[in-house]
């Protein structure tokens, strides 16, 4: 079981560019949680509940964005894993009931990973006429994990690309055969 | 572009890559021992370079690869005479002088350093 960040890819150029979508909703259990309301003893409330999607899992969306970008570029063949977070600056919350937009091109690729470039844009569905606004950049790199300088080996079956990604990629109409 | 010049790129490059202050990075300082960098920052460090000096790096040409896991190189955790030879032969911008004495492959690491950054780079301009 593995935990998607993405609902949906809208576009995907072949070692170029990915753009998918992420809708955040209060169905996401976490979301209760990050941040629960605060009260004191005399059970008055000293912070409302403030619900925002945790900054780690936009990078995540973003890594999963970028991942499938950089696997795809190699057919799926290598386990494309992330390796570093080298930026990443957030400007403004995702709330439930926004839809964050994960860009992801590919800056550099070598035999042995990636490194891409990403940009984070919200949409905010109580106030449309605002369209897309940029909140946010995470730079990444991925490493070709069977080529590690290390040398270390690792199973044969690319547990990286599994079955859950076979399904995002599929409902959102991209041919995969892996 | 002279040495210099070349050196303050370098030194771009290992502030970006590896988020170390400027005057950490000195010619001596080790990238792994002293500037903290790990198997994924070589990688950073190749690109990053690319980038910096348009020039492009081919794998294994930067950083030795494969030379752990061949016992004709590496025996009983010591470099051996073949394989130090290889090693001078593929990476000539890399003064392995100090394992002459103590090739302990856990030594290997100590010998990538800035200035073996710079002198790549000075040849793959010069070539």
């Amino acid at each position: 079981m593995r935990w998607i960040w993405i609902d949906r890819v809208l576009e995907l150029q072949r070692g170029q560019r990915l753009v998918a979508i992420k809708n955040v909703t209060m169905a996401e259990e976490h979301l209760h949680d990050h941040f629960a309301e605060v009260t004191g003893e005399d059970g008055r409330t000293i912070h409302a509940a403030m619900p925002v999607m945790p900054g780690s899992l936009v990078v995540e969306g973003m890594a999963q964005s970028a991942g499938i970008l950089v696997g795809h570029a190699e057919d799926f063949r290598e386990k494309v894993v992330l390796a570093k977070v080298t930026k990443v600056r957030l400007d403004r919350d995702a709330t439930p009931g926004t839809t964050i937009r994960h860009t992801a091109e590919i800056a550099l690729q070598s035999g042995q990973g990636a490194a891409t470039r990403g940009t984070v844009d919200l949409f905010d569905h109580a106030n449309p006429e605002a369209g897309w606004e940029t909140i946010g950049r995470i730079d990444l790199m991925f490493s070709h994990l069977d080529r590690n300088i290390a040398g270390l080996e690792f199973p044969e079956h690319n547990f990286v690309f599994n079955s859950t990604f076979r399904t995002l990629l599929q409902s959102s109409g991209i041919d995969c055969d892996f | 572009m002279n040495r210099d010049e070349i050196f303050e790129k370098v030194r771009e490059v290992l502030v970006e890559a590896l988020g170390v202050d400027d005057d950490e990075v000195t010619p001596e300082a080790s990238l792994a021992a002293d500037l903290g960098a790990e198997s994924i920052d070589f990688l950073d460090i190749v690109f990053q370079l690319e980038q910096a000096f348009g020039f492009k790096i081919e794998q294994g040409e930067l950083f030795p690869e494969n030379v752990t896991q061949d016992p004709e190189f590496v025996k009983d955790g010591l470099v051996t005479e073949k394989g130090l030879a290889m090693l001078r032969e593929r990476l000539p911008h890399i003064d392995f002088s100090k394992l002459d004495d103590d090739p302990q492959i856990t030594r290997v690491a100590q010998v990538f350093t800035v200035d073996a950054l710079v002198n790549f780079c000075e040849r793959k301009l010069a070539a």
